[in-house]
């Protein structure tokens, strides 16, 4: 049943809300366990054609959510991706019915660690099953059924978005057409992980954690997790985008104060990053998130091979990086690509020169803008005169 | 998207059997590729300009923007029933190890290439005393992409080297005609067409 999504903290823009469908069939999860009921809070742009073939999803990043291409409803600000997805843009949204979801352990309407628990009647907390990127698009899955549609025109997704697009191709190659995983990796490497585990440590050290349980006390750990996202930010711009923008420039002073208050302007934006991080969003979430990023590895459910992963897929992949990226680099991008060739699927990928680092995706990058509206429509139009796969 | 591909691209295209599984490394725009489709080819392609990249994902060409140098290692053995390499030999860093990587890629490599020993090439460094600009080599010495020339009689030393067999030959004449010819007659002599032909084409296989 489809319903209005329950936020966590107030909503500003209550029209802009979306919608939440609850199943009460259990999902099972990698972990063992199984959750149910379980909610998946999602937007949609555009109509549903009548063959239902036009449907794209669009799979969200670490901390983003389902206000793809609206205003969030609790930060008022616009969606995260309004230059890729709206009428006339690449992902046009008057052609393609846009579909966007929360992912099951996270914070802005989805079954996540700060709901509370129907066993108990207290929020989850770390109670929460450890979830996988499998297992978020296992929950996709179901909402994708619940609207209707057999078979995805495309998934879509940058950074871990793209991992869950990847994660679609490998459980559900019957059911997308193309897949698009930008800025992403089969795999999370050690780097990766090293930088999630810092800032879950940051999380974890905060007293206001609370064992995971700060919603019974009252208490918020804004600094530990203000701490892992400002670690966390660092990551996805690149060394030079950081030093064009901000250089050693000082904040609001003539000369070096000689105090630990922030000198540099880098340090005051790193502190806004965090500050404002915190308001929208919850810390068991970034914990269980990152985790299900350390945790993915597509080729390890097939044997470690992972052209094994894609054998027979007739799906079209167009895989994006950009030179810049350090957090996924275009290497970890291609070993894609080289899989898909090895099995000979439809593989294209492009990289992108860029100086700004991982967040390119998120950015304006009119090469990737042109490649995604290219991609898309030749495989539209491919379908809609019968020649597609 | 119906003008005329290339003398030396409709040579290959001639090579490549309807329904084959193809590989076009240094694809550029896309044109062979998109040609080939016409002859429900399944194409695959490489290209190291993003730019052009970029060009044949919106023709829905499936194509991996990459370099023909470092790239080729990862293709495994004999996936493509042809590995086509057409004008590009002469501007890879190693051109023999690109060479047995295409003959282990693909069952049949189809290759066209320019012929530096090509009479006008000849006479204009000997009369000229610089080094050729010809219309397919429009290039000064100090930018020139193109770092590993050769003649065609050097060429088929080289495939000879590597193993292959030439399965067919052809001549590119000044004219965009193409004839077809005998490797030896290429090796063999000083006149034919290692002196009189612009560039080759060639299709070879190594079982």
């Amino acid at each position: 049943m489809t319903e209005a999504p329950r936020f966590l903290r107030p909503v500003t823009q209550p029209a802009n809300a979306g919608m939440a469908v609850t199943f009460e069939t259990p999902l099972p999860l990698d972990c063992g366990r199984s959750l149910a009921p379980f909610t998946v809070a999602y937007m949609t742009y555009g109509a549903l054609n009548a063959a239902r073939t036009n449907a794209v999803l669009i799979c969200h990043a670490l901390t983003m959510d389902q206000f793809v291409a609206s205003d969030n409803p609790m930060t008022g600000k616009p969606g995260w991706w309004t230059d890729m997805v709206g009428p006339g843009k690449p992902i046009d949204t008057d052609r393609f019915f846009v579909i966007c979801a929360n992912v099951i352990g996270g914070c802005m309407g989805s079954t996540g660690p700060a709901e509370i628990d129907p066993a108990t009647g207290k929020p989850f907390g770390t109670t929460f099953p450890l979830v996988t990127i499998r297992d978020m698009v296992r929950a996709q899955k179901k909402l994708v059924e619940h609207l209707g549609i057999e078979k995805l025109l495309a998934v879509i997704g940058g950074s871990m978005g793209g991992m869950q697009a990847l994660q679609w191709a490998a459980s559900y190659p019957d059911c997308v057409r193309a897949v698009v995983p930008i800025a992403c990796a089969a795999r999370h490497s050690a780097q990766n992980i090293a930088f999630h585990e810092v800032g879950r440590q940051a999380i974890m050290a905060d007293p206001d954690w609370k064992g995971g349980e700060y919603q019974l006390h009252g208490t918020k750990p804004s600094k530990g997790l203000a701490v892992a996202r400002m670690a966390a930010h660092i990551t996805y711009v690149s060394e030079m985008a950081l030093q064009r923008k901000f250089g050693r420039a000082l904040q609001n002073r003539e000369a070096l104060s000689f105090q630990f208050a922030p000198d540099f302007q880098i340090e005051s934006y790193l502190h806004h990053q965090g500050a404002s991080f915190v308001d929208r969003f919850d810390a068991n979430s970034y914990l269980y998130i990152t985790r299900a990023m350390d945790y993915f590895d597509l080729a390890e459910e097939h044997g470690g091979q992972l052209s094994d992963v894609f054998r027979l897929n007739s799906a079209r992949f167009c895989i994006i990086a950009f030179t810049s990226d350090w957090l996924f680099p275009p290497v970890e991008n291609k070993r894609i690509a080289h899989a898909l060739n090895a099995v000979a699927a439809q593989v294209s990928f492009v990289e992108i020169k860029s100086d700004k680092g991982h967040d390119a995706f998120l950015l304006d990058e009119p090469e990737m803008f042109a490649t995604v509206r290219g991609f898309l429509n030749h495989a539209a139009t491919d379908l809609s005169s019968g020649s597609g796969a | 998207m119906s003008t005329a591909l290339r003398p030396d691209l409709a040579a290959i295209a001639a090579m490549i059997r309807p329904g084959a599984r193809v590989l076009d490394v240094g694809c550029g725009d896309g044109a062979l590729l998109e040609h080939l489709k016409t002859k429900n080819v399944d194409g695959r392609g490489i290209e190291i300009s993003q730019a052009n990249v970029n060009a044949c994902v919106a023709r829905g060409l499936a194509v991996v923007q990459g370099d023909a140098d470092t790239d080729l290692v990862d293709y495994p053995a004999k996936v493509f029933d042809a590995v086509i390499l057409s004008q590009t030999i002469q501007a890879t860093e190693k051109p023999r190890a690109v060479l047995e990587h295409l003959l282990r890629i693909g069952q049949r490599t189809a290759i066209s290439l320019p012929n530096f020993g090509y009479w006008k090439v000849r006479a204009s460094l000997l009369m000229g005393g610089r080094m050729p600009r010809t219309r397919t080599l429009d290039y000064s010495w100090w930018e020139t992409p193109n770092i590993h020339l050769c003649t065609l009689a050097d060429f088929v030393d080289l495939t000879r080297e590597c193993g292959a067999t030439m399965v067919e030959a052809y001549a590119l004449n000044n004219n965009g005609t193409t004839a077809r010819i005998t490797p030896d007659r290429l090796t063999h002599g000083y006149l034919g067409p290692n002196l009189f032909a612009q560039g080759g084409v060639f299709l070879l296989k190594k079982s």
